[in-house]
């Protein structure tokens, strides 16, 4: 440790500090642009100086190791002086058109000017003018604006891993960009437009949308894959205008993937804003009433084992326990929530949950994937496990369909031979496990949606338990899921009970009526004929299309919910506005629903559904945590690994763009497969 | 406005590039200088080497796209940073230039001892417009450099890789005349100056004593 | 006055011939091996004895430099890399050396290796030296044949590589981390400090960059000793120079002579005077562009030293001497200058990236006088705001030029706006 004064504070910082976390220790805030806490030192734009005593000069502190007994001064003439320099510099070829910068409000620049900028221009030269870049449908460039701090070069380098983004030229000629015109192909360009400190790089499609002041800002929770993003929800009137992210070191660190961020157009068209009927083959507008009605007359005389029900990738746990509920009600043993079939076993949590944690991915020292192409399933975990890379080599294996993660991965097989080779050890990867002391595999979805997912399961924990991923201080047996609802599910028990019929039995006429609650992803034409459909959900995809009833609910930004992430922490979104029209939040659809059957679900409140979901698992009580999971238990899934078959794993997400309702309805979203999906096939090659 | 990206040039961008047997036996050498691990190293030799050969081949020594792809492909790094890399050094063309590339450098030592005169003898012989611009004929391209170097020996003007030294107008102009007919003078001092001696002979380092040391003249 | 025999390089103006044989026969590569095994810290010593201040510019003790490399290797190798990358203006002696006395730098090269503990040495020569890398690289291969270098640099068992790398244009890569930057195959652009490269460098191996002749005068201290050395130029100022002398004078030259010769007997003796005698003088430029300019009244008696010149507030640099007689337009001289460091400011820091384009705005109005006088003053603080605010030395030698223009010819400015005030305004719609 050493002791460093900061304007007459002293604090104590680790040896190898930098002076800038010196003074932010002593409370000092220093200006910065280059600067950024996550992204490698570029020390370019000379605001964060400071004055160290005996030092003529003033030091960049960001970039300045601290020393014992340092004196520093953060306010003196000569740090002012300094700071207004650099403020002029910056200025002088700024374009100075804040009252036409979406960054307006919220710039760096802008707000530092106003404690070092001047009051006029002592620059009379014709200012610098700089080509605008294209890098795609979601990042607008203004590079007139650009400061040339070489944040979204770093970003794009170290962070995304697409090392796309550079300074072309010198001098007052540097330029920021791609040089050969191309979109930035990354999954978190969004980010880009946070760590820009100036309006060079904004959103496209929030283009002058808003201005900061006149949002209402709602923290809440992402659902557009299964990592559970912590965002900000800046929404005006009835509009959701934009998405960000929030910190939480445990999750996203301070990122949020593309879809997240820009799906946002999606939720205000084809909304389902009243409920409907099916009447002589066609959808007609109907009263809350008349649906519910038309439900309960269709349930009269039918057995429990003819009814079903289905919790789609969005599902929070408050409707799907109200489901389940009701369900149970009803005497239905049939539910499920693996929409397409993936052989997960809910008999033991640590069988479905990511255990490792995603922080705990910067501990591991052999990574194994396993089916899975985590860029496009969890953009954000993903850059977990680059950002693990980085700080040291780390032996990486995939099994499955070769693809560009963004870091260097052995491809060793494309299906489960590998696996068997593996567990033979007679593929070299398995002695990188055997010599690693907190090896992982990850198992995605595309390793257990498929007819030896059992098989699969089994044989990854085998790999598991083989390999020393299992012990009493560290877990790596990961299973990564790519819908926000699934874990909530399994651990709700949203699954078939005793004789109870699962999704492929439930279609092709295994039941006679079958709820979806916003269950999109399944085979709807392989519902059987006679089969009434109900449809649960917030917009007019799937399965509404095939619907009987659609009971109009509520999307992620329209109600207070529960969420389970991949690694099994439970998180709550909240209401950033009111569902349109006659939607409501799921769970008192499903609460009213009962009341007209009869079967009255015993909740009135929010407070007492959660109550019960906290019945049902202690999970749902313990928000915004997740213990690190020891294993306990070494024995494994029920399948059995002996039947492997050779049939290679495919990529479980056909486009990383257009995965759910939301984002398959988003123009944006539209656009960036439009734009990125030549790419996309490429890089898979 | 400034337009670094080279999109203006597409119609004149090869669609390929590979390197001839010539450069291939020099990146060979050239790799052999650095870690194995440390290849980015060979960058601006290969740069080099890419514009050598376009020069040797086509007559106009500049870098294409294709070749930075190539040579990033080569050496294992991301093409854009070949891209800064080449846009950072001046001696990289990224744009045909005419087959005697004419360097004038104008910077205080040359300008002192009349680089006004160079520039002016270029533009009236050579037949260029302005810096950056190249000749109808496609013989010159005329560039503004900062200073060579070899300021005892000012003005200079370098001709692809060669210094002429102590320049006027008048010489300039016989040097070029001389450049179109297809001859090449020989590179140095234009007025028989000895290297960096002063006009007219050594002052110094005239001893007897190193006259003998000297072994006969190659 | 310097006599021949003090005289380092001794094929200056290659006259001689620059292979080994003629090498040799000028006393190089002579006992190499016998100065090898004195070891690397009597080989420090001796070089810190001599009172050697680098040749670069910046003048610190060479001694000292090759002293901050780890005397115990952690497993990383250490490197020595030749700065060979002259492109200051005014400076042209480091070419005389490549192309004359190669062989003295590569046996500098070599006892310096040893010296510092590196097997590998890299000298970064300035692309647009085409013809001198392509001599230095056959005067290695030479040393090569001939066992100097090698496996087994002269019989002495240390095995030493010399590798001559090629910059392409970009004067920032003289700064020795920038240098590292672009020998790494990257942007010349300086890097943060501390680390200093005796601890990360090259590769991140500990590295120290030496100026050519620093290097090259080396294997002669050795030889003759650090007191003969010492004893040439003045306390503090030890040893001999190469002074580059351009500009307006009759005869420019490069000459060796001893630090601390009289500005005027440099001109008078070895350049044939200034143009129209020493009254004609209007102003000179003492090290290398980077450096204050220094009016007629100063140049009558200022040493040309470290130490002189920087009491004079300027410097010795390079050692390179720019002449400007009366006939000069001095704004013009430095707006010229202003213009070079805005065309070679890597970009990076942000006072460095802005400021030189705006100095160079200003001084290029000033040139005809566009400007209102307060102006002076507002140019004088911009240089001001540059200097020692950025990453590297060359935001300072930017401010320099236009600093010592301002203090020493502050009138001539002021003239030429109030004449520019006296000319009638041209008529737009004419």
């Amino acid at each position: 440790m050493a002791k460093v004064t900061v304007d007459g504070v002293e604090v104590e910082v680790p040896n190898g500090a930098s002076v800038l976390q010196a003074c932010e220790l002593a409370g000092r805030e220093i200006p910065r642009f280059c600067y950024h806490e996550r992204l490698s030192v570029a020390g370019n734009c000379r605001m964060c100086l400071v004055e160290i005593e005996k030092n003529p000069k003033p030091v960049a502190s960001c970039a300045f190791p601290v020393a014992d007994g340092m004196v520093v001064k953060t306010d003196s003439p000569m740090v002012r002086q300094s700071r207004r320099g650099v403020m002029e510099f910056l200025l002088i070829n700024h374009p100075l058109d804040c009252p036409i910068c979406d960054q307006g409000g919220e710039c760096d620049l802008q707000d530092q000017s106003m404690a070092y900028g001047m009051d006029h221009s002592r620059y009379h030269e014709n200012k610098r003018a700089v080509k605008d870049k294209d890098l795609g449908p979601l990042v607008k460039t203004v590079m007139t604006r650009c400061i040339q701090c070489t944040r979204c070069i770093r970003f794009a380098q170290e962070i995304a891993g697409v090392p796309e983004l550079g300074a072309t030229a010198r001098g007052e000629n540097m330029e920021i960009g791609t040089y050969v015109e191309k979109a930035l192909s990354s999954e978190l360009s969004g980010n880009l437009i946070d760590i820009c400190p100036v309006g060079a790089l904004t959103s496209k499609p929030y283009a002058f949308v808003a201005r900061p002041w006149e949002l209402t800002k709602t923290d809440s929770i992402d659902v557009l894959d299964a990592v559970g993003t912590n965002i900000r929800i800046d929404a005006r009137g009835s509009e959701v205008l934009r998405i960000l992210p929030r910190l939480n070191e445990d999750v996203n660190e301070e990122w949020l993937a593309d879809k997240a961020r820009f799906s946002l157009d999606g939720l205000k068209r084809r909304r389902l804003d009243r409920p409907w009927l099916r009447r002589d083959g066609k959808l007609v507008a109907v009263s809350w009433q008349e649906a519910f009605a038309a439900i309960a007359q269709r349930l009269q005389g039918l057995s429990g084992a003819r009814i079903g029900a289905i919790a789609g990738d969005l599902a929070d746990a408050e409707s799907m326990v109200a489901l389940k509920d009701l369900m149970t009600g009803l005497g239905s043993p049939n539910l499920d929530c693996r929409q397409r079939g993936e052989k997960l076993e809910a008999t033991r949590r640590d069988f479905y949950c990511f255990n490792t944690t995603i922080a705990g991915i910067e501990e591991t020292d052999a990574l194994l994937l396993v089916g899975t192409n985590p860029r496009h399933e969890a953009p954000v975990l993903n850059a977990r496990i680059r950002k693990r890379v980085l700080a040291g080599s780390l032996p990486i294996a995939a099994i499955g369909a070769a693809a560009d993660l963004t870091y260097g991965a052995e491809w060793i097989g494309d299906g489960p031979a590998a696996l068997r080779a593996l567990l033979a050890g007679t593929h070299g990867f398995s002695s990188v496990l055997s010599a690693a002391k907190r090896p992982m595999v990850i198992l995605g979805q595309g390793a257990v949606a498929r007819a030896d997912g059992a098989a699969v399961l089994a044989a990854a924990w085998e790999i598991a338990a083989r390999f020393g991923m299992l012990g009493a201080d560290w877990h790596g047996f990961n299973m990564l899921h790519s819908a926000a609802a699934r874990v909530g599910a399994l651990d709700l028990g949203f699954l078939p009970g005793p004789q109870g019929k699962d999704v492929a039995a439930m279609l092709g006429g295994g039941v006679d009526l079958l709820w979806l609650l916003g269950a999109d992803e399944i085979d709807t034409d392989a519902i059987g004929a006679g089969t009434f459909v109900v449809y649960q959900g917030h917009h007019g995809d799937a399965g509404a299309a095939r619907a009987d009833v659609i009971l109009p609910g509520a999307a992620y930004t329209e109600k207070s919910a529960t969420y389970v992430n991949t690694e099994g922490r439970a998180q709550r979104t909240a209401a950033a506005l009111h569902p349109p029209g006659e939607a409501r939040e799921d769970w008192k659809i499903l609460r009213a629903f009962s009341d007209v059957i009869g079967r009255r679900l015993p909740y009135d409140d929010l407070d007492a559904v959660r109550q019960r979901l906290g019945e049902a698992h202690p999970v749902f009580t313990r928000t915004d945590t997740v213990p690190r999971l020891a294993c306990t238990d070494m024995t494994g899934p029920a399948g059995d690994s002996g039947g492997l078959s050779d049939a290679p794993f495919v990529p479980f997400l056909a486009d990383y763009y257009r995965t759910d309702p939301i984002s398959r309805t988003s123009p944006t979203m539209a656009e960036c497969a439009r734009t990125f999906g030549p790419a996309l096939m490429q890089a898979a090659e | 406005m400034t337009d670094q990206t080279d999109a203006g040039a597409d119609s004149v961008q090869p669609a390929h590039f590979a390197f001839d047997a010539d450069s291939e036996a020099e990146i060979s050498r050239v790799l052999a200088r650095y870690p194995a691990a440390k290849q980015a190293s060979a960058v601006l030799p290969l740069l080099y080497l890419a514009q050598r050969q376009m020069g040797r081949l086509t007559g106009s020594a500049w870098v294409p796209r294709a070749a930075m792809d190539e040579i990033a492909r080569r050496l294992g790094i991301a093409p854009i940073r070949v891209y800064e890399v080449a846009t950072f050094y001046t001696m990289f063309q990224l744009r045909p230039v005419g087959r005697f590339h004419l360097q004038v450098c104008t910077t205080t030592p040359c300008w002192l001892r009349g680089s006004d005169e160079v520039v002016a003898a270029c533009r009236r012989t050579a037949g260029v417009g302005g810096f950056g611009e190249t000749s109808a004929d496609g013989l010159f391209t005329m560039t503004e450099v900062e200073c060579l170097g070899a300021c005892v020996n000012a003005p200079i003007l370098q001709v692809n890789d060669d210094f002429y030294e102590d320049l006027d107008g008048p010489r300039t102009e016989a040097l070029l005349t001389a450049l179109k007919r297809g001859e090449v003078p020989p590179p140095g001092s234009t007025i028989g100056r000895q290297t960096s001696a002063p006009e007219g002979g050594p002052q110094t380092l005239v001893g007897p004593a190193l006259a003998a040391a000297t072994p006969p003249a190659e | 006055m310097l006599s021949d025999k003090d005289r380092i390089f001794t094929n200056l103006y290659g006259l001689h011939d620059w292979r080994l044989a003629g090498a040799r026969a000028r006393g190089d590569w002579d006992g190499t091996a016998a100065l090898l095994a004195r070891g690397r810290d009597a080989l420090i010593d001796e070089v810190k004895a001599s009172g050697l201040r680098g040749r670069g510019g910046a003048g610190f003790p060479t001694g000292m430099k090759w002293s901050f490399m780890p005397k115990q290797s952690d497993g990383r190798p250490h490197y020595l890399v030749v700065n060979a990358d002259e492109s200051e203006p005014g400076t042209c002696k480091d070419r005389d050396i490549l192309r004359h006395d190669p062989h003295k730098l590569i046996e500098g090269c070599l006892i310096a290796g040893v010296a510092m503990g590196a097997h590998v040495a890299y000298i970064y020569v300035r692309g647009e030296f085409y013809n001198e890398a392509a001599r230095l690289q056959a005067a290695v291969d030479e040393a090569y044949d001939a066992g100097l270098i090698g496996r087994n640099a002269c019989g002495s068992g240390w095995e030493f590589d010399v590798y001559v790398h090629r910059g392409a244009g970009a004067y920032i890569c003289g700064e020795e981390t920038a240098l590292l930057e672009s020998l790494e195959g990257k942007k010349g652009m300086p890097r943060l400090k501390p680390p200093f490269p005796a601890a990360v460098g090259l590769y991140g191996c500990p590295t120290t960059v030496n100026n050519v002749e620093s290097i090259a005068v080396v294997p002669t201290i050795l030889r003759r000793g650090a007191a003969w050395f010492s004893e040439l130029g003045r306390p503090k100022n030890a040893g001999t120079k190469i002074f580059c002398i351009s500009g307006h004078v009759n005869k420019p030259c490069n000459v060796e002579e001893e630090l601390g010769i009289p500005l005027r007997e440099l001109i008078e003796r070895y350049a044939g005077g200034v143009r129209g005698g020493w009254d004609n003088l209007l102003a000179v430029i003492p090290g290398g562009s980077s450096v204050p300019v220094l009016p007629r009244e100063i140049c009558d008696t200022v040493l040309m030293d470290f130490d002189s010149l920087r009491e004079v507030r300027s410097g010795l640099g390079t050692a390179a001497v720019i002449v400007m007689d009366k006939s000069t337009d001095i704004i013009k001289a430095i707006a010229r200058l202003s213009q070079f460091y805005k065309h070679e400011s890597c970009g990076q820091c942000t006072p460095c990236r802005e400021g030189t384009g705006w100095l160079m705005r200003v001084m290029y109005r000033l040139v005809e006088g566009r400007a209102e006088p307060e102006e002076i003053d507002v140019l004088e603080q911009v240089t001001r705001q540059i200097e020692g605010h950025t990453i590297c030395a060359l935001g300072d030698a930017a401010a320099w030029p236009v600093q010592g223009l301002i203090r020493h010819f502050r009138p001539v400015i002021e003239e030429r706006i109030a004449q520019a005030k006296t000319r009638p305004m041209p008529l737009a719609a004419e």
